[in-house]
């Protein structure tokens, strides 16, 4: 690995003078203070991200990654500081955040808020805190998930998040050990303006654990833009046979930019369940890197994205299947309303070694105007010759038999096509595990189709386009 | 009831229906046979307003009213319902929920109070039983996962939920084993109140053995070319239709 890194340094240190952005974000990584045991820790990733970032090529229309996605809005952060909000009320957490019967820690401007947050079980610390055997974890796994893809393809988001790494949380489940309660992780953004935040979550299943863990995304008051700028890494490692379920919410308000990234290792046998739900902001880019790393992994993965008014959601997944006989299951849908913008690019790679991959991908849209735009591309790397692939992507309007079905029996067709609207996304909560998240996200998706139409399809004569298989 | 005077219909350009007559007075109980092609489907998808389903000419009144002056919900509001032959799967919407958004429709059109969902919830799950359907059904996505014998019970519950004054039953019989057939009909036959009307489509003498029908149609080239009584449906079920077919040419 350090030898394609270093002929990617080569490649890339001719490239364009840094803006002001690039600038500034270097500027606040240096303006952190990370002493102690936390500086023994941290000092090799942040070095390495820094580097990382500051001779990454800049997204354009250019970079295939970046092509349908513009970063400009970041130029809103050329003189940000770091945010640093006060903790979250009682009444924030009682009526904003989700009823979980679950270890809940809140951190607002990337800290702690002990005062909203339970007490931490065992394996559960923050890297600033950590004993021995927790350093020792952080040092052997931190940046390792996300390092291991291939230099190439590494986002400088992600390397600009491991400069920004002052602190961070380690969730670690030994071997044997099944977490009874789920961990709930809530990110709440405050109502400053102009001003950044990093998150850095490392979590850890050794053979045979088995975790629930929920993030949550969310901006302390919804009625006034924040114009926050979060960067969220969160790095999986699944041991052997170690079972999780991973659910990430990002809806925070419109006017916050958010660009996350979750990547996981799966080791022989080990099995990811995991959902998404994501609503546009003005820039909300969010990178999934799945990798099967051991044979007979499998995972599962559910995802819905809303986008109105003038938001963009951008989704790009990537499943390495690096190893035979692992088996990826892959579902998005989305509706894009007004004048928003979505992007799905789902990518399988699967390497000459990984016979036997069975790999399944489906993105399903639904466009509500017609100044809505959609940009979904499957993006298949085959090598392998005995593996099963599958994929499609669609872009269409509800189904015309279902909404005769609905009206024949009285139901107004303003109110059908909410319901048809509201089942297509309602469909894929099914998926999710817990039942108050469940109940929590119908409710939610409820009242965001009750409230405002943007997002019911009307559009009754969009040309169908679409590829199988 | 329902008065359909010289009927011409189209469906996607080709003639269906040639002059279709038929008169329903309350409380009774048509039966419509007749060949594959016949225009039996047509019939039912035509009076409900399905769209791609175009009138030529002819008339239809139904409790006095023009019945294609109404929209396709305006026609179920006033108590018209169709039991679909191929009931629809949508995933993510709950039966419960699409069954409340149905009474709650026509409840308002008859300016009935609203049902709260306590008492809904009640009446639901009793109809659940008649049709000898688990209640958890109407947890699940409508008709989603479900046999081709518990949709056509989910259909007949629908009937029962909304109470419509006449009831189209498009070939409910299609696909049920005798169990099946049984629940649905008597289903039905407990709805027959002297009032509400009914027309059956089937192409099996069969059904009528247990929703006995007071007349039998023979609908033929997109009309009825003869009407009987039930024991039309048993010469039927012993010749066919091939006699009637050639005196309607």
């Amino acid at each position: 690995m350090s030898a394609s890194m270093t002929s990617n340094r080569q490649h890339t240190a001719a490239a364009a003078p840094l803006n002001a952005f690039q600038q500034q974000a270097l500027a606040l990584a240096a303006q952190q203070s990370v002493v102690g045991d936390n500086e023994r820790l941290l000092s090799d990733l942040r070095k390495q991200g820094a580097q990382e970032f500051e001779l990454a090529t800049w997204p354009g229309r250019k970079i295939e990654q970046w092509k349908y996605t513009s970063v400009q809005v970041l130029k809103d952060y050329e003189s940000a500081v770091w945010a640093n909000g006060s903790g979250v009320s009682g009444e924030f957490v009682s009526e904003r955040l989700i009823p979980l019967h679950a270890t809940r820690l809140v951190f607002v401007d990337g800290v702690l808020d002990s005062a909203a947050s339970d007490e931490m079980p065992d394996g559960i610390c923050l890297f600033s805190q950590a004993d021995e055997l927790a350093a020792e974890l952080i040092r052997s796994n931190l940046g390792k998930v996300s390092g291991s893809v291939s230099a190439a393809r590494r986002n400088l988001f992600a390397s600009l998040n491991s400069a920004w790494t002052q602190d961070g949380l380690l969730i670690h489940v030994g071997r044997n050990v099944v977490l009874e309660k789920p961990v709930y992780l809530v990110y709440v953004s405050s109502t400053q303006s102009n001003v950044v935040t990093n998150h850095r979550t490392l979590v850890v299943l050794e053979q045979s654990a088995n975790a629930r863990i929920i993030e949550h995304f969310v901006s302390e008051d919804n009625s006034v833009a924040c114009s926050s700028f979060v960067n969220s890494l969160t790095e999986i490692q699944l041991g052997q046979n170690a079972h999780l379920h991973h659910t990430r919410i990002n809806l925070e308000h419109e006017s916050a930019a958010h660009i996350g990234a979750v990547h996981v290792n799966l080791m022989r046998d080990a099995v990811l369940k995991g959902f998404t739900l994501s609503e546009g902001s003005k820039l909300k880019r969010l990178d999934y890197q799945l990798n099967h790393c051991g044979q007979g992994a499998s995972l599962n993965f559910d995802g819905v994205y809303l986008a109105r008014h003038n938001q963009l959601v951008d989704y790009h997944t990537c499943i390495e299947h690096r190893v035979p006989n692992c088996t990826s299951q892959q579902v998005f849908r989305g509706i894009v309303g007004d004048k928003a913008k979505a992007v799905f690019n789902g990518r399988i790679h699967i390497f000459e070694d990984a016979q036997k991959t069975l790999a399944e991908m489906s993105n399903r849209n639904l466009l509500t105007s017609n100044t809505a735009e959609i940009n979904t591309k499957p993006e298949l790397e085959i090598y392998a010759d005995d593996v099963k692939c599958a994929h499609g992507a669609t872009i269409s309007q509800l189904d015309e038999t279902a909404l005769y079905y609905l009206q024949s029996r009285g139901i107004s067709p303003s109110q059908a096509r909410m319901m048809l609207s509201f089942g297509f996304i309602n469909e894929l909560l099914s998926s999710v595990p817990d039942e108050t998240l469940q109940d929590w996200l119908e409710s939610w998706l409820r009242d965001r189709f009750s409230e405002d139409r943007s997002l019911v399809s009307d559009v009754r004569s969009l040309s169908a386009s679409g590829a199988g298989n | 009831m329902l008065e359909i005077h010289e009927l011409f219909a189209k469906v996607e350009g080709k003639q269906i229906l040639n002059g279709l007559n038929l008169s329903i007075k309350p409380g009774e109980v048509h039966a419509i046979m007749g060949p594959n092609g016949a225009g039996k489907s047509t019939l039912g998808n035509v009076l409900t307003g399905r769209a791609g389903y175009d009138v030529v000419s002819g008339e239809v009144t139904f409790n006095g009213k023009n019945l294609f002056e109404l929209e396709v919900e305006e026609r179920a509001r006033e108590g018209l319902f169709l039991a679909f032959q191929y009931p629809v799967e949508i995933p993510g919407v709950s039966n419960m929920e699409f069954l409340k958004a149905s009474v709650d429709a026509r409840r308002k059109h008859l300016g009935l109070p609203d049902l709260s969902s306590f008492d809904f919830m009640k009446l639901a799950r009793e109809c659940s039983q008649k049709v000898s359907l688990d209640p958890a059904f109407l947890k699940r996505g409508v008709n989603e996962g479900f046999s081709g014998g518990e949709k056509k019970r989910n259909e007949i519950m629908q009937m029962m939920l909304l109470e419509p004054g006449l009831c189209i039953l498009d070939e409910t019989d299609s696909g049920l084993d005798i169990d099946a057939l049984q629940v649905v009909s008597a289903g039905v036959n407990a709805m027959r109140d002297g009032a509400r009307s009914f027309i059956v489509v089937t192409h099996y003498q069969r059904l009528l053995d247990f929703i006995v029908p007071d007349y039998v149609h023979v609908l033929a080239n997109g009309k009825i070319v003869r009407t009987g009584d039930k024991e039309l449906a048993k010469e039927l079920e012993a010749k066919g239709y091939g006699w009637l077919e050639q005196e309607s040419v």
